[in-house]
C-alpha cells in the first residue's frame, strides 16, 4: 500500500523553478495496480522516482505500508529500496551478466546468496516465463523479454511495490501484452501493489484497477477505472472507451440520439434490447464498440431511437446500469 | 668515412634498450593505472549526475587533473626530480624514469576512466541504485564490470603513450630505446639504430594493441548471436 500525501516537487530551470510536482495526493491499495497517465512533462516520472527513491520531494511524505520513507538516509534508506522494486525506465539490464546474473542483482545487495539464492532467481524466471533464457545476455533478448527479465530483477528481493515508468513504451502491441501480463501476474501471484506510469490508454485498460491522471504536477482525477468510464465529466474516460465517429447525416433521421455506456456482461449483453421489447422503441447502433477493461467488458454505442417513448427508454437504460451520455434532443438539434 | 656499426653490436644495445623502454613502461603503467583509476571513479562519482554529486569537489578535482594532463612531459621530468629522490634517493635511470612517467599518466588515466564510466547508462545505474545496493558496491559490480572491456582498451591506449613517453626518459639517464634512437641514430646519423628502433618501437606498441584487443574481448561477456 502506498500512500503519497502534499507532495511537491521542484527543478531549477532555464527560466525559472520548474513546479514538477504540485501537492499530489494519491493512495494506491495493497495489492492493486494503479496507472499514471497524463501529457509530457506533467511529472509522471518525477512521481515515480520520487516514490522509487531515486529523488527526494521538497516536502510531502511517502508511505509504503505505513512507514514514511522521504526523510531516510544511509543504510535505512538502502534498506527502504530494497521495499521498492523499480522498472526504470528505457533499457536498464547489466549487459554483462546474464539475464539470472541480472535478476540475482537484488538479492546480492541483501546478502542472499547461495542455493537460496539460486533457488529465487528460478522461481523469478519461472514467474516471467523466461527459464530458458537464463544463460542469456541481454543483447540476445528481444525488447519485451529485456523488460520482462527488469521486472524479474525489481521482484526479486521480494517488494511489497513495483514501479514502472513506461514498461512499454518501446515495444509494439504483442510484445506489450507479454509484458503486461507479466505485471499483472505480479500483482496476481505475490500481491504486489504496482504503480505504473505510461501513456499508452490500452495499459490502463488492460491492468489498471485505478488511475490517476496528472497535469502540470497536479492530480486532476483519480479513481477506479470503472468508475471513471462512467462518469460523464470524466476526460480519461473518452480516452479509455471505444471512439465513436461523427455522423450527422445518420443521426438526422432520428428522434434521439445518445452515448450510451455500459459496463459488465449482462449490461453489455442485455440492456439495449430489453429496452427496445419494454418501450417499443427502435434502437440502432450507429457507432461506437466494445473493449475491456481488465476482465469487464466495456462498451460504448451511440444509438439513435424512434418511437415516441425513446425518452423513457434512455431513462430506463440509465436506471438499469448504463450511462447515458449525450442526448442529442430529435434530429434539429445538433451538438447539445 | 665510418663504416657502418656491425649488426651484432646494433643488435646488443637495441635488446638492453628495449629491456629498460618495456620495464618503464610496464611499472608505470601498472601504477598509473592503480592510482588514476579511483581518481577517474571520484571523479565520475562527484559529476553532476553521478552517484554522490559533489559540484565544486568535482571542478576542484577536474581542474587539478587537467593542469596534470597539460603539464609537457619534459617539464615534468625535471620538476618531478625532488620527488624522484625522496622516493628512491636517486634521480638517474629507467627506476628513476618511472616516477615522472608514472605521475604523468595519472591523470590521463583518470580522465580516460572518467569517460568510459560515463558511458554506462543511467538508468542501468538507478536499476542498481533502486536494489539497496551500496554505492562501493554499485562501482564494482556495476560501474567498473559493465565497462570493462573499455578499461582494458583504456590500459592499452596509456600503456602506448607510456612508450612515446619514454623515449625523453634519456633526459634522465632512464635509457630505453626512444634514448637510443636520439643518441646514436639521431645525433650519430648512425641509420641502423634509428631505423632498428623505429620498428622495435612499432612492434611493441602494435603487440600492445593485441594483447589489450584480446583482454578486452575476453572480459566483454555479451555474447551477441549472428543471425
Ligand atoms: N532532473 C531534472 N532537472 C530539471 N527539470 C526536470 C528534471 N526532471 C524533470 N524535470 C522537469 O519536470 C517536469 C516533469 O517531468 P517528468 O519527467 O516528470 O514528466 P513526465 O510526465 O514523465 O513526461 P514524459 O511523459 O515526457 O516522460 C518537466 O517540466 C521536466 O522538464
Ligand atoms: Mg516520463
Amino acid at each position: 500500500m502506498i500512500t503519497v500525501e502534499n507532495l511537491t516537487k521542484t527543478f531549477p530551470g532555464s527560466t525559472g523553478q520548474v513546479r514538477a510536482l504540485d501537492g499530489v495526493n494519491l493512495d494506491v491499495a495493497a495489492g492493486t495496480v494503479l496507472g499514471v497517465v497524463g501529457p509530457s512533462g506533467s511529472g509522471k516520472s518525477t512521481l515515480a522516482r520520487c516514490v522509487g527513491l531515486l529523488e527526494r520531494p521538497d516536502s510531502g511524505s511517502i508511505r509504503v505500508d505505513g512507514t514514511d520513507l522521504v526523510s531516510l538516509d544511509g543504510i535505512a534508506l538502502r534498506a527502504a529500496r530494497r521495499q521498492i522494486g523499480v522498472v526504470p525506465q528505457g533499457d536498464s539490464l547489466l549487459r554483462q551478466r546474464t539475464a539470472a546474473g541480472n535478476v540475482a542483482l537484488p538479492l546480492e545487495a541483501a546478502g542472499v546468496a547461495g542455493p537460496q539464492r539460486r533457488n529465487r532467481v528460478a522461481e523469478l524466471l519461472d514467474l516471467v516465463g523466461l527459464t530458458d533464457k537464463a544463460g542469456s545476455y541481454p543483447d540476445q533478448l528481444s525488447g519485451g523479454q529485456r523488460q520482462r527479465i527488469a521486472v524479474a530483477r525489481a521482484l526479486a528481493a521480494s517488494p511489497s511495490v513495483l514501479l514502472a515508468d513506461e514498461p512499454t513504451s518501446a515495444l509494439d502491441p504483442d510484445t506489450t501484452g507479454s509484458v503486461l501480463a507479466v505485471l499483472d501476474r505480479a500483482r496476481a501471484e505475490l500481491g504486489v501493489t504496482v504503480l505504473v506510469v505510461t501513456h499508452d490508454m490500452g495499459v490502463v485498460r488492460r491492468i489498471c484497477d485505478d488511475a490517476a491522471v496528472l497535469e502540470n504536477g497536479r492530480v486532476v482525477e483519480h479513481g477506479k477505472v470503472l468508475d471513471l468510464v462512467s462518469d460523464a465529466a470524466s476526460r480519461t474516460a473518452a480516452s479509455l472507451l471505444p471512439a465513436v465517429d461523427q455522423n450527422p447525416a445518420a443521426e438526422g433521421s432520428f428522434d434521439r440520439v445518445a452515448d450510451v455506456v455500459l459496463i459488465g456482461f449482462a449490461a453489455v449483453g442485455a440492456l439495449l434490447p430489453e429496452a427496445t421489447s419494454r418501450f417499443g422503441v427502435d434502437l440502432n447502433l450507429l457507432g461506437g464498440g466494445l473493449t475491456r477493461l481488465g476482465e469487464t467488458p466495456v462498451a460504448r454505442f451511440r444509438v439513435g431511437l424512434k418511437g415516441e417513448r425513446a425518452d423513457s427508454a434512455l431513462e430506463w437504460i440509465s436506471e438499469a446500469g448504463g450511462s447515458v451520455r449525450r442526448t442529442l434532443s430529435g434530429p434539429q438539434g445538433v451538438a447539445a | 668515412m665510418r663504416s657502418a656499426t656491425p649488426w651484432s653490436e646494433v643488435f646488443d644495445q637495441l635488446l638492453l634498450a628495449t629491456g629498460e623502454t618495456l620495464y618503464m613502461v610496464v611499472v608505470s603503467t601498472v601504477i598509473a593505472v592503480l592510482l588514476g583509476t579511483p581518481v577517474g571513479i571520484w571523479l565520475q562519482l562527484t559529476a553532476p549526475g553521478g552517484l554522490r554529486p559533489r559540484p565544486v569537489l568535482h571542478k576542484v578535482l577536474g581542474f587539478v587533473v587537467d593542469l596534470g594532463r597539460s603539464m609537457p612531459f619534459l617539464v615534468l621530468l625535471v620538476v618531478l626530480t625532488s620527488l624522484t629522490r625522496l622516493l628512491l634517493s636517486s634521480t638517474i635511470g629507467p627506476t628513476a624514469a618511472i616516477v615522472p612517467l608514472s605521475v604523468g599518466a595519472i591523470p590521463f588515466v583518470g580522465r580516460l576512466v572518467q569517460n568510459v564510466l560515463a558511458e554506462v547508462h543511467v538508468s542501468v545505474v538507478e536499476a542498481a541504485v533502486t536494489t539497496g545496493s551500496s554505492t562501493l558496491r554499485i562501482v564494482r559490480s556495476v560501474l567498473l564490470r559493465e565497462s570493462a572491456p573499455a578499461l582494458v582498451n583504456a590500459v592499452g591506449v596509456t600503456a602506448i603513450a607510456l612508450l612515446g613517453y619514454s623515449a625523453m626518459a634519456g633526459v634522465v639517464g632512464g635509457g630505453g630505446l626512444g634514448d637510443l634512437a636520439v643518441r646514436m641514430g639521431y645525433q650519430r646519423f648512425n641509420d641502423r639504430y634509428l631505423w632498428s628502433t623505429v620498428v622495435v618501437l612499432a612492434v611493441i606498441a602494435t603487440a600492445i594493441q593485441l594483447v589489450t584487443n584480446r583482454v578486452a574481448r575476453g572480459v566483454d561477456r555479451r555474447r551477441t548471436t549472428s543471425v
